[in-house]
C-alpha cells in the first residue's frame, strides 16, 4: 500500500457501507466540522420496545480514515441495543480496521463521539435518563465544546466565540462574539441549535450576536 | 486481470527522465569518471572539466548569463540555501535586514527563519488570493538596512508567476545595494528566463522538474555579487562549494534544458487546457486556485479545489485508480496543517481542505486526461454523495 492504510480501511473507504441520511430520524448527531477538516453526521432509527437500533446511517466529510472508521462504527451499532452501543469505543472501530496511523486516530474519536451523542439525544428526547439533571450552564458548555468555531477550527469555547450562557425555564440564551451578518453566523447559529435542542427539558434556544 | 493503468499527474514535484539525458549521462559513470581537474592533470581529468564546462556554458546561455555566473549545486534546495544565507551574510556590512515572501520553498523559508535565529531580521509579505505578492507591501517593508529580497519567481503549488521584473525596479530604485534573489527551480526550462532583463543579482534552477536528474541544480551569481561561502573543501566552482562535482548530473542537467523544446512546452499547456476545460464542464463546483490568467500560470500547473470533499480523500480514490496527484490538505500532511500557502492567499481551512494539484508533462497523453477526468467525475460524485455538507 503506498498510504500508511490497512487493506480493510481501503477497501470500506472505496466501499462504505450505511451510507446516506435517514428520513425522519429518531435521532441525530454531528462532530467535527470542515473547518478542521473532518465531520461525520450519524442518523438512528430505534425500536422503541426493545431500544435497539434497527437501522443507522452516516454522512462523512474528510479524509479515508474518517470515511472508514465512520463505515465500521455504523455496523458494529446495527442491531444493538443502545446500551450496548454505548460500550462501543474508538479502540473497537480501531481495531475492527487493523490499527490507525496515529495522526487519524482522532477520525476514530470522532465516529463514536457522534454515535454516543446521538444515543444521548434518543435518551434526552424519549424519557430515557436515568436521572433527569436539569440543564445548567456546565452542561451547556459541555456540549458546547463539540461545536466548531467555522474560522478557527477549534470549539467555540475555546475561541471564545461564546461569550456567556444563560439557563432559565427551559430557555438556552447562548451569546456569541460575531455579528449578525457575519458570513458564518447562521452556520453558527445552526449548530448551536442542533447541539442544545435535543437536551430533555430545553423548550427554546435563543443564539445572540452582537 | 486488467493492468492498473498508471497516470503520472505529480511533476511539480518531480519528472521522469528523458532518455536522451538518460543516455547523455551514462558515459559519465561508465567511462568518463575521473575527478574534474583544469590544471596539473592526466587527460581524463581535463576531458572532464571541459564537460563541466561547456555544461556551464550551455546553460548560462539559456538564462542569458555568463558562464562564470553559474555554479552547480546538489539542487534547487541547496542553491536557495546558499543564496538566502550565503548572500545574507555576504552584505552583512550594510545591515541585517532579509525580505521574502509568505508562499516561497520551505528550502527558503527555512533559511531565512534560521537567520533570523542568527540575528537578522526578517520580513514576510503577503499576497493576494490569486497568490501574487502583494507590490506595495514589499515596497513598505524595504529598510534602510534591508540587504536581500528573495521572492520565487513560480509557486509550486498554485502556478503563480510573479512580475520579478516589476519588483527588482522597485527594490533597486530604493536601494541598489539590496541583492534580489528569485527562486526560479520550478520555472527552470519552462518559463523564459533571462538574468539581465530580469535584473536579479541571484537566480536558483533545478534539473528534476524538466526531465532532468535530480540531486542537481545551479545558482546564478551576478558578477561582482558577495556570496559568503558555505560547503568548505577546495576550490571547486570558482571557490564557492567545495566537494567532487556530480559530472553525470551536471550533464543531464544541460542536455534537458537544451532539449525541453517550446512545441513541448505547448503540448503540454494544450493537455493542462483540455483537462481544465473538461473538469469544468463535467464536475459541478470547481474552483481554480492561483492565477485565474492562465498566462500568468506556470504552464504545466492545474490547481482546483472540489466543493463539499475533502482532498486526502480525492488523492486517495485516485491513487487506487493508478492516479497520482497532491492535496493542500490538512489530512494529507504529517502535522494536520493545512497547506500554508493557500493559508497564505486567504483561503478557509475548509477551501484549503478541498485543494487538489495536477501537473502535466510531455509524457501524459489526451488518452490519459480522459481517463483521470472520468476517474475524477467519479470520485467527486461519490464523495459528495456521503459529504454532509452537499445538499444541506
Ligand atoms: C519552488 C521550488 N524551489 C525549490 C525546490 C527544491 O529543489 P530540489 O528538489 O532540487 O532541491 C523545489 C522543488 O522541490 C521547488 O518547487
Amino acid at each position: 500500500m503506498p498510504l500508511p492504510y490497512s487493506k480493510k480501511l481501503i477497501e470500506l473507504f472505496m466501499n462504505p457501507k450505511n451510507v446516506g441520511e435517514i428520513e425522519n430520524p429518531d435521532a441525530k448527531a454531528t462532530e467535527g466540522s470542515p473547518a478542521c477538516g473532518d465531520m461525520v453526521q450519524i442518523f438512528l432509527k430505534v425500536d422503541p420496545e426493545t431500544k435497539r437500533i434497527v437501522d443507522i446511517k452516516f454522512k462523512s466529510y474528510g479524509c479515508a480514515s474518517n470515511i472508514a472508521t465512520a463505515s465500521i462504527v455504523t455496523e458494529l451499532a446495527k442491531g444493538k441495543t443502545l446500551e450496548e452501543a454505548k460500550k462501543i469505543t474508538w479502540k473497537d472501530a480501531d481495531r475492527e480496521l487493523g490499527g490507525l496511523p496515529p495522526v487519524k486516530v482522532h477520525c476514530a474519536v470522532l465516529a463514536v463521539d457522534a454515535l454516543h451523542t446521538a444515543i444521548e439525544n434518543y435518551e434526552h428526547q424519549h424519557g430515557l435518563l436515568k436521572e433527569k439533571k436539569p440543564t445548567d450552564k456546565e452542561k451547556v458548555i459541555k456540549r458546547l465544546k463539540h461545536v466548531i468555531d467555522p474560522r478557527k477550527g477549534l470549539d467555540v469555547i475555546r475561541t471564545k466565540l461564546v461569550k456567556d450562557v444563560e439557563v432559565e425555564n427551559g430557555v438556552v440564551r447562548v451569546y456569541v462574539d460575531m455579528e449578525e451578518d457575519e458570513q458564518y453566523a447562521g452556520n453558527v447559529r445552526e449548530e448551536i441549535i442542533e447541539r442544545l435542542e435535543p437536551l430533555w427539558d430545553v423548550k427554546k434556544v435563543e443564539v445572540i450576536f452582537k | 486481470m486488467n493492468e492498473l493503468k498508471k497516470v503520472y499527474l505529480d511533476n511539480a514535484a518531480s519528472t521522469k527522465v528523458d532518455d536522451r539525458v538518460l543516455e547523455a549521462m551514462i558515459p559519465y559513470f561508465r567511462e568518463f569518471y575521473a575527478v574534474p581537474s583544469s590544471e596539473f592533470s592526466h587527460s581524463p581529468g581535463i576531458q572532464i572539466k571541459e564537460a563541466i564546462e561547456n555544461a556551464r556554458e550551455s546553460i548560462a546561455k539559456k538564462i542569458g548569463a555568463q558562464a562564470e555566473e553559474i555554479i552547480f549545486t546538489s539542487g534547487g534546495t541547496e542553491s536557495n540555501n546558499i543564496a538566502i544565507k550565503g548572500g545574507a551574510y555576504g552584505q552583512i556590512d550594510n545591515g541585517k535586514h532579509i525580505v521574502i515572501s509568505a508562499i516561497e520553498h520551505r528550502s527558503v523559508l527555512e533559511s531565512a527563519k534560521r537567520l533570523a535565529k542568527e540575528g537578522f531580521e526578517l520580513t514576510v509579505v503577503g499576497v493576494d488570493e490569486e497568490g501574487f505578492i502583494k507590490i506595495d507591501e514589499l515596497k513598505k517593508a524595504i529598510r534602510k538596512d534591508t540587504v536581500l529580497v528573495s521572492v520565487q519567481f513560480v509557486n509550486h503549488e498554485v502556478g503563480t508567476i510573479q512580475n520579478i521584473k516589476e519588483m527588482v525596479n522597485m527594490v533597486k530604485s530604493i536601494n541598489p545595494k539590496i541583492i534580489f534573489h528569485t527562486d526560479a527551480a520550478y520555472a527552470t526550462g519552462w518559463i523564459d528566463l533571462n538574468v539581465k532583463d530580469l535584473g536579479v543579482d541571484l537566480l536558483t534552477l533545478t534539473a528534476h522538474k524538466m526531465h532532468g536528474p535530480k540531486g542537481v541544480g545551479a545558482l546564478y551569481i551576478k558578477k561582482g555579487v558577495k556570496i559568503t561561502k558555505f560547503i568548505d573543501g577546495g576550490f571547486s566552482e570558482f571557490n564557492l562549494r567545495g566537494g567532487t562535482p556530480n559530472v553525470p548530473g551536471i550533464v543531464g542537467f544541460a542536455k534537458a534544458f537544451e532539449i525541453l523544446s517550446k512545441d513541448t512546452i505547448e503540448y503540454v499547456k494544450g493537455l493542462r487546457d483540455k483537462f481544465y476545460e473538461k473538469a469544468l464542464n463535467e464536475i459541478e463546483e470547481v474552483r481554480l486556485n492561483g492565477a485565474r490568467d492562465f498566462e500568468k500560470r506556470h504552464p504545466n500547473n492545474l490547481n482546483l479545489s472540489f466543493k463539499y470533499v475533502e482532498g486526502e480523500s480525492v488523492v486517495l480514490y485516485l491513487d487506487m485508480k493508478g492516479i497520482s496527484v497532491i492535496t493542500g490538505s490538512a489530512c494529507f500532511s504529517r502535522t494536520l496543517e493545512p497547506s500554508y500557502i493557500l493559508m497564505a492567499m486567504g483561503y478557509s481551512h475548509e477551501d484549503a481542505h478541498g485543494s487538489v494539484r495536477f501537473t502535466f508533462s510531455k509524457f501524459n497523453t489526451p488518452e490519459e486526461i480522459d481517463y483521470t477526468i472520468n476517474v475524477l467525475k467519479n470520485v467527486i460524485d461519490t464523495l459528495r454523495r456521503l459529504s454532509p455538507l452537499k445538499g444541506e
